[in-house]
């Protein structure tokens, strides 16, 4: 067995307090004495539900939730985006659907996160990769399954891999995964 | 545009928590100390300032929207004009440079840079959490937002494609580590070894804890005027150094939100847009870049930043300097990761693209007179981070920018051992000098380069 780690994970909660001391009087002596006042701090909550569009993007996700992965195509120069475009950067033209989800993949860059924001604290430890998709592009940012990640290499870079997705879509991006092919 | 001058500065110490102050007593600390290194005291300089910019990143630290006018407000500086700006991790390169503009234009004579961030308000991993929204929250963030996984998602193919060495990104963190050990304002003062970089915990392979800037808290001001605003200030009592030190050069670019997003462009148009002046003109860098790409290198992919070259080559451009490594005496960059320090080696020209690695270790960027506990085959050439660095010093994000010009200050004036109280840090007959900062993934960078007169 390892040792225990030398600090406590530190966390905010705790007591209630009503009463703070305070001196019983506001003489001139006593309230020299609040400039040496350790400061108070209290807790303040920010929760909000926010109710998002994905717009012009929309497609994409209904794509995902159906086992299809678009991707953006302009028109006249075939430049394809792996993730959603309304618009290529080059030309200022609106793109087209095009489906890639058949197309040869590999990984082009990847981490294992041992640690993670919040959020995905619980998810560690989670591999995020790049994948490089057959006549497209860019990049599609995803997480992949299937490797060991305490074991990971630089050989992981140019494997082939294949996309699974979710059958309950929740409507974001990680409805698609990638695996080894 | 005419001349802009940057007189002083002040930062205040950068650490974990500061818990004694508010953010806006906290920015009048660095401004203080700003105002009293000309020799006024705040009255006198209130009479005289034409207004301000002010930089911090994030309204989900302060958990406060506006804050800058509260700043604006506690500094005693309303009713004079000013703005804020955000650019994630440049959101301090760019408020310099804001206020340079305004100088510059003529719209001001003098003029206040100020920033801040309070990172501590929330833990270390919803600091995380925040920092992430800065990137796309419907394609990437969702995916597991993490800066550090972004960041060694791009070492990964940076050393895939150019060998680089977790070794070479470590003798990054000794350096910085070792230098701030001399510097009273940088939060971690250690001196480590190559092994404990990489006996750190693994944060996002192949990145460790040592590899990784911290959150803090902190705050920096610099003020930069005209020849006009020069003579207001000494008629009401400043003492202006001399020589003085002058903004001689800026630059700035961008790139895709998304780092997928980035292009993976061909040699040609590498060349005709991206390569500096340097490797234009030499047919073995031109060979070099060729083989390059003969073996599959692609730019900027994931690996490189070309915010940062853009950046670089437009400042350089406007400050005459046409070889960074040789007509730069020291550069302060952003090394948010001891990969991205390497990264930016590349785009700011100090070396080749793919050389990034074996520039780290060859003791060029280390700083004289230091012991390093590193056997360095090559002697320093430009410093780089003399200051210990974000990794170091800390990255109060809304401050750090600033820092940067600060100490770029206090470098070209030979003053660091005034403000340091210590001179091991002072490039010796520093005469140019540039800062760098950096956002997100490469989306934001600036370039401003320094220079003493005479």
């Amino acid at each position: 067995m390892s040792k225990l780690p030398e600090r406590r994970d530190e966390s905010l909660g705790g007591y209630i307090v009503h009463g703070v001391p305070f001196p019983v009087d506001t003489s001139p002596e006593a309230l020299a004495f609040l400039k040496k006042m350790s400061p108070i701090e209290i807790e303040q909550e920010y929760r909000i539900t926010y109710l998002l569009s994905y717009g012009q993007d929309s497609a994409w996700f209904a794509g995902l939730a159906n086992r299809k992965l678009l991707g953006s195509r302009e028109p006249a120069s075939g430049y394809t985006y792996a993730n959603p475009r309304g618009h290529d950067m080059t030309s200022g033209s609106e793109t087209e659907w095009v489906d890639i989800t058949h197309r040869q993949a590999r990984v082009h860059a990847f981490t294992v996160c041992y640690f993670g924001s919040e959020e995905f604290l619980p998810e560690t430890p989670f591999v995020l990769a790049l994948i490089e998709i057959e006549a497209v592009n860019t990049l599609l940012l995803t997480r992949l399954m299937g490797v060991d990640p305490l074991h990971p290499a630089l050989d992981w870079i140019g494997m082939p891999v294949k996309p699974r997705f979710l059958r309950n879509s929740k409507l974001k991006p990680t409805d698609i995964y990638f695996t080894p092919a | 545009m005419r001349p802009v001058y940057a007189l002083s500065g002040g930062v205040s110490k950068f650490v974990k928590a500061r818990k004694d102050k508010t953010f806006q007593a906290i920015v009048k600390e660095a401004y203080d100390y700003a105002i009293q290194d000309i020799g006024l005291d705040f009255p006198a300089f209130s009479q005289v300032v034409d207004g301000s910019v002010a930089s911090y990143f994030s309204d989900h630290f302060t958990r406060q929207l506006m804050a800058g006018i509260m700043v604006q407000d506690y500094l005693g500086l309303v009713p004079k004009p000013g703005h804020r700006v955000e650019g994630g991790g440049a959101t301090g390169g760019i408020c310099f440079q804001e206020a340079w503009k305004s100088v510059a234009s003529g719209h001001m004579d003098v003029c206040v840079a100020y920033g801040f961030e309070t990172m501590s308000h929330v833990e270390t991993w919803k600091g995380n959490e925040f920092i992430a929204l800065a990137s796309d929250v419907s394609f990437d963030y969702p995916v597991g937002g993490f800066y550090s996984g972004y960041y060694a998602m791009m070492v990964t193919r940076h050393m895939k494609e150019f060998g680089t060495t977790v070794e070479q990104m470590a003798a990054v963190s000794v350096k910085n580590h070792r230098n701030a050990y001399h510097n009273p304002y940088a939060q971690k003062r250690q001196r480590y070894s190559l092994q404990d970089v990489r006996d750190s915990p693994m944060v996002a392979w192949p990145l460790t804890r040592l590899d990784i800037c911290v959150m803090s808290d902190g705050a920096a001001a610099v003020i930069l005027a005209s020849e006009d605003g020069l003579q207001r200030l000494e008629q009401a009592g400043a003492h202006i150094r001399r020589p003085l030190v002058q903004v001689t050069g800026i630059g700035r670019g961008t790139d895709a939100m998304r780092m997928a997003d980035r292009p993976h462009i061909g040699y040609d148009d590498f060349m005709r847009l991206y390569a500096t002046e340097q490797e234009r003109a030499s047919t073995e860098t031109q060979a070099y870049y060729r083989r390059l790409w003969d073996h599959g290198t692609r730019y900027p992919g994931v690996h490189s930043f070309r915010a940062g070259r853009t950046a670089g080559n437009m400042a350089y451009r406007m400050a005459g300097v046409s070889d960074p490594l040789k007509q730069l005496d020291f550069i302060e960059l952003h090394d948010a990761y001891t990969s991205s320090e390497i990264q930016t080696y590349e785009d700011l020209g100090l070396c080749r693209y793919g050389e990034g690695g074996p520039f780290a270790a060859s003791g060029k960027a280390f700083m004289p007179g230091i012991d390093y506990g590193l056997e360095l085959p090559e002697t320093p050439e430009c410093p780089v981070n003399p200051s210990g660095g974000l990794i170091a010093c800390g990255h109060p994000v809304g401050a750090t920018g600033l820092m940067q010009g600060v100490f770029a200050v206090w470098q070209l004036q030979g003053s660091i051992a005034q403000h340091f109280g210590d001179s091991t840090l002072q490039v010796r007959d520093a005469h140019r000098g540039a800062i760098h900062s950096h956002a997100g993934t490469g989306t934001y960078v600036t370039v401003s380069v320094l220079e003493r007169l005479g």
